[in-house]
């Protein structure tokens, strides 16, 4: 039967695998292996500070294994959303990992290089020509300041990017920011599978194991597609895929599961049909990519914020917990008194677990309160000295802060550490999370 | 009519963030059957969702029912973009809490 066979070994390249599964996987004779690097899930710091969120140890393990497995059967690699984020720091960090196992284990292979920064001048000519990049999220269409502020902006890419990278005839391909399915995509677009179909499983195989029973992030998966429909399962035996776990993964981190929306179109689920094949396969059919009028692609950027330092306390007296609202208002006020020239360079903020640390003012339970909780004091200030000189007077001031009641005159809190505070260094926030009109998908990569 | 906690019609229930802007929840039934009967009356529905979270029902950006999976999803905005100052869940995994307390009216 004519056939694509698709091996995707972890979630996130770092994320591992085992070997078995890997082996397992290479037994069925794949003809691409294909993983994603990266998500915005892990926040804003990543990406704005060009570094990646998995540790290069594990990226280098992961990594050794899938290219000596392309290598030696002459199947293709590709490598989506490189470093994590895929702007440039993060290629060339994947790149120089690429290179050094290589070297050690004389691998040769042509490789392409597929980055997706975009460039500043270019956002803003084209902000000041009047076009208008409508935001996903952020309040308003891109402006200056939002280029100005971020420190990268990387574009998604789709498949055209790869499939032009593939018809160079490669055998890797590392891309920076890509959309997640694309690098499972792109070998069957290329030989002229359905896209519908191609991005789906790429959707599906993209986070690996996490779409099988039990899940995993950490264990392969492995896609068989073909002309009107597609096979999922894993290779580890102790998991399997059902209908259920499929149909949820299509849930997994989207706003609507019918319709799906990617560079240069949206996948269509209206019409899906999920089936068990056998006791581990999932048999899909019926997904459809409907083109877009035009071909957006989605920007990326971070900038930095400031610096932050926190410190970590817990609290047990009771008749401190009780007044602990008070006691928090009455030491802000003391740390910005005592502090007012600093007034406006800093955020002072108190997480309070046990209580609403984890939800914020999404916490529907406001009167309940635990015996015993955790204080996380927070600052974040223009300067790295500033917030640790606000977080360290804002710890000593509730430390040894009087209020009615008071029994306990020695100390309010209980430091698991010393030194109680830690600098956390920068902080970055999303900036640019926009659509970008193009008018050929090879563009800007 | 008798009521029963979510918890014994679900298999599943979760959050987790949709992009830096968005919190999506996911609700997966047991079963086809119990999917059937809570979309054809709609026991899970925006007002519900902002009740929970109490938050306007604008602020509700999507409610999906998903036959495929028997499951029903609702996308909030999140309270502040991913990661912003003031984050407490940067991956929105642990903002389900509520959805499990909700007590659904139900006749066995």
């Amino acid at each position: 039967m004519e056939e694509l066979r698709i091996l995707s070994p972890t979630a996130i390249l770092g994320y591992g695998f085992p070997e078995e599964s890997f082996r397992a996987g290479l037994a069925l004779d794949p003809h691409v292996i294909a993983v994603d690097a990266g998500s915005t899930d892990p926040g804003p710091y990543y990406l704005g500070a060009g570094v990646s969120f998995t540790e290069r140890a594990a990226v280098k393990r992961d990594l050794a294994l899938i290219l000596e497995a392309g290598c030696s059967r002459h199947i293709p690699v590709l490598i989506g959303t490189a470093g994590g984020s895929g702007a440039k720091p993060h290629l060339d960090w994947c790149l120089d990992i690429i290179k050094e196992i290589a070297a050690a284990e004389k691998l040769r292979f042509r490789m392409a290089v597929v980055p997706a920064d975009v460039d500043k001048d270019f956002l803003r000519r084209k902000i000041r020509s009047g076009t208008v990049m409508p935001p996903l999220g952020p309040p308003a269409p891109l402006q200056e300041a939002d280029v100005d502020k971020s420190t990268y902006i990387v574009a998604q890419m789709g498949v055209e990017p790869l499939v032009a990278a593939l018809d160079a005839g490669v055998e890797v391909v590392v891309a920076g920011r890509a959309y997640d399915p694309a690098v499972f995509a792109a070998l069957p677009v290329h030989l002229g599978y359905d896209r519908g179909l191609a991005l789906h499983l790429g959707k599906i195989l993209e986070c690996a194991a996490i779409a099988a029973e039990p899940g995993s992030g950490s264990d392969c998966m492995f896609g068989w597609l073909r002309r009107d429909h597609f096979l999922v399962a894993p290779l580890n035996p102790q998991r399997r895929c059902t209908v259920t776990s499929v149909a949820a993964h299509t849930l997994y981190e989207k706003s609507d599961p019918y319709f799906l929306p990617g560079p240069g179109g949206a996948l269509d689920l209206h019409a899906v049909t999920f089936r068990q094949h056998n006791e581990r396969q999932v048999y899909v059919a019926g997904s459809r990519f409907v083109p877009s009028q035009q071909y957006t692609v989605k920007l990326e950027g971070a900038g930095p914020v400031g610096f932050r330092t926190v410190s970590i306390a817990g609290a047990r007296d009771p008749v401190f917990i009780r007044q602990l609202d008070q006691i928090l208002a009455g030491v802000r006020e003391r740390v910005a008194d005592n502090f007012h020239a600093l007034a406006g360079q800093y955020r002072l903020l108190f997480h309070i677990y046990g209580r609403n640390g984890i939800m914020g003012e999404l916490e529907p339970l406001k009167e309940q309160s635990c015996h015993e909780l955790c204080l996380v004091i927070e600052a974040v200030a223009s300067t790295q000295e500033t917030a640790g000189t606000i977080c360290g007077f804002t710890r000593s001031t509730l430390l040894h802060y009087g209020y009615p009641g008071r029994l306990s005159t020695a100390g309010n809190l209980a430091f698991p550490y010393s030194p109680s505070d830690f600098q956390a260094g920068p902080v970055y926030q999303f900036v640019v999370h926009h659509l970008l009109t193009v008018d050929d998908p090879l563009e800007l990569f | 009519m008798g009521m029963v906690n979510i918890t014994r019609l679900a298999r599943v229930i979760r959050s987790k963030n949709a992009g830096p802007y968005e919190l999506t929840l996911d609700i997966i039934f047991n079963d086809a059957e119990t999917y059937r009967r809570v979309k054809a009356k709609r026991l899970i529905n925006k007002k519900l969702i902002a009740g929970l979270y109490h938050i306007p029902e604008e602020q509700v950006l999507a409610l999906v029912a998903f036959d495929p999976a028997n499951a029903v999803k609702a996308t909030i905005v999140r309270s502040r973009p991913c990661g912003d100052v003031g984050e407490t869940d940067v991956y929105g995994a642990q903002q389900h809490a509520p959805l499990l307390e909700l007590e659904l009216p139900w006749d066995d």
